[in-house]
């Protein structure tokens, strides 16, 4: 116990309202108490309690009373909403990354060949395939499953997140993809993430085969070098590079919510780089193409998004006694969340199936679990946690305008700080609630919610629909021990 | 989001029932338990979280339970012979759905309401939080309370002492009020949380380490038409040498910077003389009269503090109100025992102090001496087998032991109307003492629901051959919500000796217990 007497502050403004008979009076608990100040005509706020999950009382006592966290919680957050994010370069991954052969990235957690998904494992066949290390299914299965290819060099799986960057679905990234970077300006810090292929039999949602290959040939010799010309060019420009954040920022006044809807978000995008795309002097046709491909495509400005979040985040990472969470992903097989306060630790738990809209004639039956890196943005407090600003997505992830509403309102009770660029309309042009904190998590039940595209179980099927999806609640309770086991002593 | 998911088990003439993802409080959970027990076919029910001593109730109800945890709800039925078992569960399931939506009161609750304290002062600040969550969970809402900048009551109690330290000295470092925990009663500015009784506004405050204690002052002050300002509940271990008055400091701290306070009065159990001397030490440094009223075996009980408060205010000392049962029998009759049942803790030991001066010592489940004889009350079946075998004896019924899965006695009184029963069929007993504690929060007519069993006794004792007299200590002022002489006149009417003194209540029960002089 803390025998040390603190010195006494002066006596607050808010206890001459008290003693002055409180108006209102805030409860948490029985009814019959609250009852009897309605009963005295003050105005009562009754607190919908519900206790914990049994077994994690110790751990919240100690979190909730280690010292530093209020402070911590406070720069950690400070940081994740003043991190900018512009479009600084399109390069190759292996000159990024220095991938080498073999090497694949892909979403989520870290994990085994044994554990992937459908869609997962599809996406890895169709990387095997691109990058020329296998020519049919049964050979690529093989390689990757005995982590070895052909010549003796070694197949490896890492997250994206370990290497700084995102990508959606899959999220597989092979050294021969391009990818999209954007620069924190303050810091110099960059992150990165994938091109988007737009939808129908693509990699990320586990298809494999000539076409996928095909368009990911034509991207990385003709989008890619043209999108690298026109944002190099635009960055060398007057204007500067096209800065994302300011995007997402108009994007969610416009309809979007910049995961599940980035229409308005791609069309300014494309407005932005249609200028310098015309001025390269390159061919009409591949220019055109290039134009074509990237507004054919409502989500592709969704790769710009999430590597903007993820570089906000990775701004929080590493605050000591921080319960910000810092990351959120899915490998198609487990859910995990990464925590500023406890390093690169995840903690994870089985992906849950999103609850949503199917397409055509496929039904839930044909779901794989929660896929993909596209959790960033309901991390950076956009997607999900801001429906309220979006509510025509409902039409593609279920529900009605009131679920978009109650759901933003919902989440500024598990989040840190209300972001100071992006804004809800509808609700006064609040902030968006941003910086989900592991310990409101634990302690009410209510998770994040996430908008997301569904990805057919079977690998090559592409999506089948979009719909709502929550965490598992022992991704929280875990994180939570673990920030409990790290509180310092004398704390 | 997660839904509720049910799992059921259990012979066809029981019905065990486990929900995921829904709680309720208990005093919600006993009245949904009594109504479904009510429906039809049903031959006992009962609904509760599955916590261990809520698992033990079903247990010893002889239900076989499947595995459960702490954050299910329990719900388990039998049903009577002969009844069709499907269509009773249904009745009974629409029975336990209606009293759950039911919400008592209220008409402030928004459609989607905060979850946490926190979040709730987030969307719009208030001063205060009064918490009454289960103790291991009470101190994340308190701490949310101070770190938003409001002070906070925290009503449960079970919070470890290390909590209620590292609360208050937050509280302290923020300057706010952290009252309890345990603290069962607060007055602030007029508006009282908690039990609280409606006093006319004056120039004394009282910091409380006695919930009971405090209000029966406030009572007493009122029927002296001596006014009060603010009382400020401390929690009972506040005093003692593990906390070290850190609530009373700030509390004299808050009333030094409040002009209308002109006298504190401190009220508390047997504190620590250190703690004391400190907090006199403190309130001199801040100019601050102080009147202590700290009870003990030796110590001036609350009639006695209260008078001493009219004296130093210069106030007339009253007589104290008492009322004469309608049909008063003369003398004192022939020697019996003593039974209090007491649903203030304070109170029992100020009668207990009062009775033993000239009954010597009484047996209870919180005896006033190490030396007395101490009742097992460890449950209500064996404080019934404890009274049995006892001499004078004095129960607080309020004690955590009995009060355990089940309402504060002051809002259910069904324990005690069961112990008065017991008393009338005891042939040695004599005389009953029962406080009747009015105000916010109490029974909303103590008076009707106690009535019957008063009478009942009387008539049970009387067609023996015997008398018993019942004698009521009434805490209560004029502008109660159940209102004191509408309520001392129902005890009269059902035959008790009714007084606004807990002390002469006390001695009158002593008096009638001892026989003629």
């Amino acid at each position: 116990m803390n025998r040390q007497t603190p010195s006494p502050a002066p006596v607050a403004a808010s206890v001459a309202d008290l003693l002055a008979g409180p108006s209102r009076v805030v409860t948490a608990g029985v009814d019959l108490l609250a009852d009897a100040l309605d009963a005295q005509a003050v105005a009562t706020d009754r607190v919908d309690w519900r206790p914990p999950p049994s077994g994690s009382e110790t751990a919240l006592r100690a979190v909730l009373a280690d010292s530093r966290r209020e402070q911590a919680n406070a720069e950690a957050v400070a940081r994740v909403t003043s991190s900018g994010a512009v479009l600084v370069d399109v390069r190759p991954a292996t000159d990024v990354l220095g991938l080498a052969p073999g090497e694949f990235l892909h979403a989520g957690p870290p994990l085994m060949w044994e554990n992937a998904s459908g869609p997962m494992r599809g996406a890895l066949v169709g990387a095997m395939f691109y990058e020329g290390l296998a020519a049919d299914e049964p050979g690529a299965t093989a390689r990757l499953a005995r982590g070895a290819l052909d010549g003796g060099g070694a197949v490896s799986l890492s997250p994206c997140h370990s290497r700084g960057g995102v990508g959606p679905m899959a999220g597989v990234v092979s050294p021969s993809m391009w990818v999209f970077e954007v620069e924190d300006p303050g810091s110099g810090r960059r992150s990165w993430c994938s091109l988007n292929e737009g939808l129908g039999k693509v990699l990320r949602y586990g298809a494999f085969g000539d076409e996928v290959s095909g368009r990911l040939r034509w991207m990385a010799e003709v989008l890619g070098p043209l999108l690298q010309q026109a944002v190099r060019r635009r960055a060398a420009s007057d204007a500067g590079p096209v800065d994302v954040r300011q995007v997402v920022a108009q994007m969610l006044q416009m309809g979007d919510e910049g995961h599940n809807r980035n229409r308005a978000g791609t069309m300014m995008l494309v407005r932005e780089l249609v200028p310098e795309l015309l001025e390269l002097g390159a061919d009409p046709r591949q220019v055109a193409d290039v134009v074509r491909f990237c507004n054919g495509n409502d989500h592709f400005f969704l790769n710009h998004v999430m590597p903007a979040c993820k570089l906000a985040l990775d701004a929080g990472r590493d605050v000591p006694g921080s319960s910000l969470v810092v990351a959120m992903a899915r490998n198609g097989t487990e859910f995990g969340i990464q925590v500023s306060g406890t390093g690169d630790e995840w903690f994870t738990g089985p992906a849950d199936v999103p609850d949503g809209l199917y397409l055509g004639d496929f039904g839930p039956d044909d779901a794989n679990p929660d896929i993909g890196d596209s959790a960033i943005t309901e991390t950076a407090g956009i997607g999900g946690f801001a429906m309220a600003a979006a509510p025509a997505i409902t039409a593609f992830v279920g529900g009605d305008s009131d679920l978009a509403l109650a759901t933003t309102r919902r989440m500024y009770d598990i989040t840190l700080a209300e972001h100071p660029v992006f804004q809800v309309p509808i609700l006064g042009f609040r902030g968006t609630p941003t910086g989900i904190d592991v310990v409101p998590v634990v302690r009410t039940g209510v998770l994040p919610q996430i908008n997301t595209g569904i990805a057919g179980r079977v690998a090559g099927t592409g999506q089948v629909g979009a719909g709502l999806v929550n965490p598992p609640a022992g991704c929280f309770t875990e994180a939570l021990e673990a920030l409990a086991a790290r509180v310092p002593p004398s704390s | 989001m997660s839904e509720p998911t049910t799992r059921t088990a259990g012979a066809s003439s029981e019905h065990v029932e486990v929900r995921h993802g829904v709680y309720h409080d208990s005093v919600t959970l006993l009245a949904a338990s009594r109504e479904v027990a009510g429906v039809e076919g049903v031959a006992a029910a009962q609904v509760a979280m599955g916590t261990p001593l809520n698992l033990d109730v079903l247990a010893s109800m002889g239900f076989a339970l499947p595995p459960v945890a702490t954050d299910d709800l329990v719900v388990a039925l039998r049903f009577e012979p002969g009844a069709d078992p499907e269509a009773t569960r249904e009745t009974a399931a629409a029975a336990l759905t209606a009293a759950l939506s039911r919400r008592s009161g209220g008409g402030n609750v928004t459609v989607d309401p905060a979850r946490t304290t926190a979040a709730a002062l987030r969307r719009t600040p208030a001063p205060v939080a009064l918490v009454s969550v289960p103790g291991s969970h009470a101190s994340a809402e308190a701490l949310d309370a101070l770190r938003a900048g409001s002070s906070v009551m925290v009503f449960s109690d079970n919070v470890p002492v290390a909590d209620e330290v590292m609360l208050k000295h937050e509280a302290t470092q923020r300057g706010l009020l952290m009252m309890g925990p345990d603290c069962g009663t607060a007055v602030v500015g007029g508006v009282g949380l908690g039990f609280a009784n409606v006093t006319r506004p004056g120039p004394v405050s009282l910091v409380a380490a006695s919930g009971t204690g405090a209000q029966h002052l406030m009572t007493l002050l009122d029927a002296a038409d001596v006014g009060v300002r603010h009382c400020l509940g401390l929690g009972g271990r506040d005093l003692s040498a593990d906390v070290g008055g850190l609530g009373a400091e700030q509390a004299l701290r808050v009333l030094a910077a409040d002009e209308g306070t002109e006298l504190v009065v401190l009220v508390s159990k047997p504190a620590d003389a250190g703690v004391l001397d400190r907090l006199r030490a403190l309130a001199d440094s801040l100019g601050t009269t102080l009147e202590t009223a700290a009870l003990g075996a030796d110590e001036p009980d609350l009639t006695q503090a209260a008078e001493r408060v009219c004296e130093r205010l210069g106030v007339a000392v009253p007589a104290w109100p008492a009322w004469s049962p309608d049909d008063e029998r003369p003398g004192a009759g022939s020697p019996g025992l003593l039974r209090g049942l007491f649903s203030g803790g304070t109170l029992c030991d100020e009668a207990m102090a009062v009775a033993a001066r000239t009954l010597g010592p009484l047996a209870s489940n919180i005896p006033l001496e190490a030396s007395w004889p101490r009742l097992d009350a460890s449950g209500p079946t064996a404080l019934a087998a404890a009274l049995a075998g006892a001499g004078h004896a004095m129960v607080d019924l309020g004690d955590d032991t009995l009060t355990a899965g089940r309402a504060h006695p002051m809002i259910d009184p069904s324990l005690r109307l069961e112990a008065v029963a017991a008393a009338g069929a005891d042939p040695r007993v004599r005389v009953l003492l029962l406080d009747v504690v009015l105000g916010h929060a109490s029974h909303a007519d103590p008076a009707a629901e106690h009535a019957p069993a008063l009478t009942a006794a009387a008539q049970a004792a009387a067609a023996d051959g015997r008398r018993l007299d019942v004698v009521v200590s009434l805490t209560g002022t004029r502008d109660d919500p159940q209102g004191r002489d509408a309520q001392a006149a129902a005890l009269t009417a059902a035959g008790a000796h009714v007084h606004l003194s807990n002390a002469e209540a006390a001695r009158h029960a002593a008096t009638l217990a001892g026989g003629t002089p």
